[in-house]
């Protein structure tokens, strides 16, 4: 059977680190081990095999990178959530701004991002929202881009847009095209996507609301504190920090820079700079 | 079955089960003796999209509140947990939690091979994995997981379960320490508590 060293997942992650610049080296073990075996099973390599091909063929690691990260979402994932944005916290920022700038921090394949993007076109706000929506994958977010998903998937997001109690019928959002469910383009429109690395890269700009769910949970708890600094000073003051229902922030330093506004949602505010 | 002495080395136990499991698992729970030294992490397949309500059921009967931990959770001895709605479990090195939102493995999220392969790499031979009733084959591999590395293995007795697919599949995969009615599985833990006072 496969099975992998933590010595060898640090070798690994520090030759990436080296070579790439994408940084591993602080990713949870438990998920960055089964991502990297998965990759080994997928290609049929080594370790040592793993490591020669990341030497020798410079493109693959696009590959490994995709498949490394984990790029499994779902529209309206946890409904309850999502009415909780409807109807307390986007409602609570435009009180005090007619327009206001939503980062979508490691997107992947957008669904979450669309999500949004159905959400305020319901609520008649879709105009006045600037989006931002980063991921490290440029592959994922080619995806993302395309908004088109296999229609197998359509049955649990309709599921999950019905819980949500959406205003509409969900089939209204996409056409089907070869088994593919093509969402209408119009939806994104305000909606720019960029590579961008949470572990490595800069702040980029200032935000009434980022949503990161799901995407902490890969990371140690070294690298969630420095990844809770960057959301700190990439948040206006007030504004809101969604991360995933099983996540807490609780141990970071920054923790005390934020209040719950909602704790079964996981729904923060900053509330210090 | 082979007879094994048991000592106070063990660090966690481990089950998992699915359809037909939660009779089983309640009566466990509701017999463990007080002040049970070790935590027990539980994986039990249940809808992706309720979120609420299964440790409550759970708990009702227990002699410990079940929880669901979030990530990165330190876990505690004498502690029950229970691998919430739409994640992936495993154990962590530092002993604490890691939850992840990966591919669905064996039709699962969670999957129970994921929270037992993990308990395995862990705890080594400082386990006990409890295998309940469940329709599909997750889990099985996790008990190879476990048997490889020296823990100690246990599946419901097939003729007991209202589904036998899981615990024959792990049959199956590795060698059973154990094969065992749930009241034995009361009877085994109780005699494991011992060990500890």
């Amino acid at each position: 059977m496969l099975d992998i060293d933590i010595a060898d997942l640090k070798r690994i992650s520090e030759f990436i680190y080296q070579k790439y610049h994408y940084d591993f080296r602080n990713y949870a073990m438990s998920s960055f081990k089964r991502r990297v075996l998965r990759i080994m099973e997928l290609k049929k390599l080594s370790v040592e095999g793993l490591l020669k091909k990341l030497n020798d063929s410079p493109p693959f690691i696009n590959e490994f990178l995709d498949e490394l990260t984990v790029n499994v979402t779902e529209m309206f994932r946890d409904p309850s959530f999502w009415r909780v944005m409807r109807e307390e916290i986007l409602p609570a920022i435009m009180l005090n701004h007619k327009q206001f700038k939503i980062w979508h921090a490691g997107c992947s394949s957008g669904e979450e991002v669309l999500s949004m993007c159905i959400m305020l076109k319901e609520m008649g706000v879709l105009h006045d929202v600037t989006m931002i929506a980063t991921d490290l994958d440029v592959n994922i977010l080619e995806r993302a881009k395309a908004a088109t998903y296999p229609i197998k998937n359509m049955e649990l997001n309709e599921k999950n847009y019905i819980r949500f109690q959406g205003t509409k019928s969900f089939k209204d959002y996409y056409q089907e095209e070869n088994g593919m469910a093509v969402f209408n383009k119009d939806l994104l429109m305000n909606v720019s996507f960029r590579r961008h690395d949470l572990v490595v890269g800069d702040i980029f700009n200032k935000f009434d609301l980022i949503l990161c769910r799901n995407v902490m949970i890969y990371f140690n708890q070294t690298l969630q504190n420095e990844v809770l600094k960057k959301f700190h000073e990439s948040l206006f003051k007030y504004g809101y920090l969604a991360i995933g229902s099983k996540e807490s922030l609780i141990w970071c330093d920054y923790a005390n820079r934020f209040i719950v506004v909602n704790n079964e949602e996981k729904i923060y505010k900053k509330i210090k700079d | 079955m082979k007879k094994i002495s048991l000592n106070n080395s063990y660090k966690a136990v481990v089950i998992g089960g699915s359809a037909g499991s939660f009779q089983g698992v309640v009566k466990i729970l509701a017999q463990l003796p007080k002040g049970f030294p070790l935590p027990i992490i539980m994986c039990l397949h249940r809808l992706k999209h309720v979120r609420n309500g299964f440790v409550e059921a759970l708990s009702i009967k227990s002699v410990v509140q079940v929880t669901e931990p979030h990530d990165k959770e330190n876990i505690k001895k004498g502690s029950v947990y229970l691998a919430p709605a739409n994640y992936h479990m495993s154990v962590e090195l530092g002993h604490s939690f890691a939850l992840s939102t990966e591919e669905m493995v064996n039709n699962s999220r969670p999957a129970i091979d994921i929270t037992l392969s993990s308990c395995a790499f862990v705890y080594k031979e400082k386990l006990v994995g409890i295998l309940l009733s469940g329709a599909n084959k997750d889990g099985a591999l996790g008990m190879k997981h476990i048997h490889d590395r020296n823990g100690l293995t246990i599946v419901q007795e097939p003729t007991e379960c209202m589904i036998d697919t899981m615990p024959k599949a792990a049959l199956a995969a590795t060698e059973i320490d154990y094969v065992m009615k749930v009241d034995q599985i009361v009877e085994f833990l109780k005699e494991l508590d011992k060990q500890y006072r």
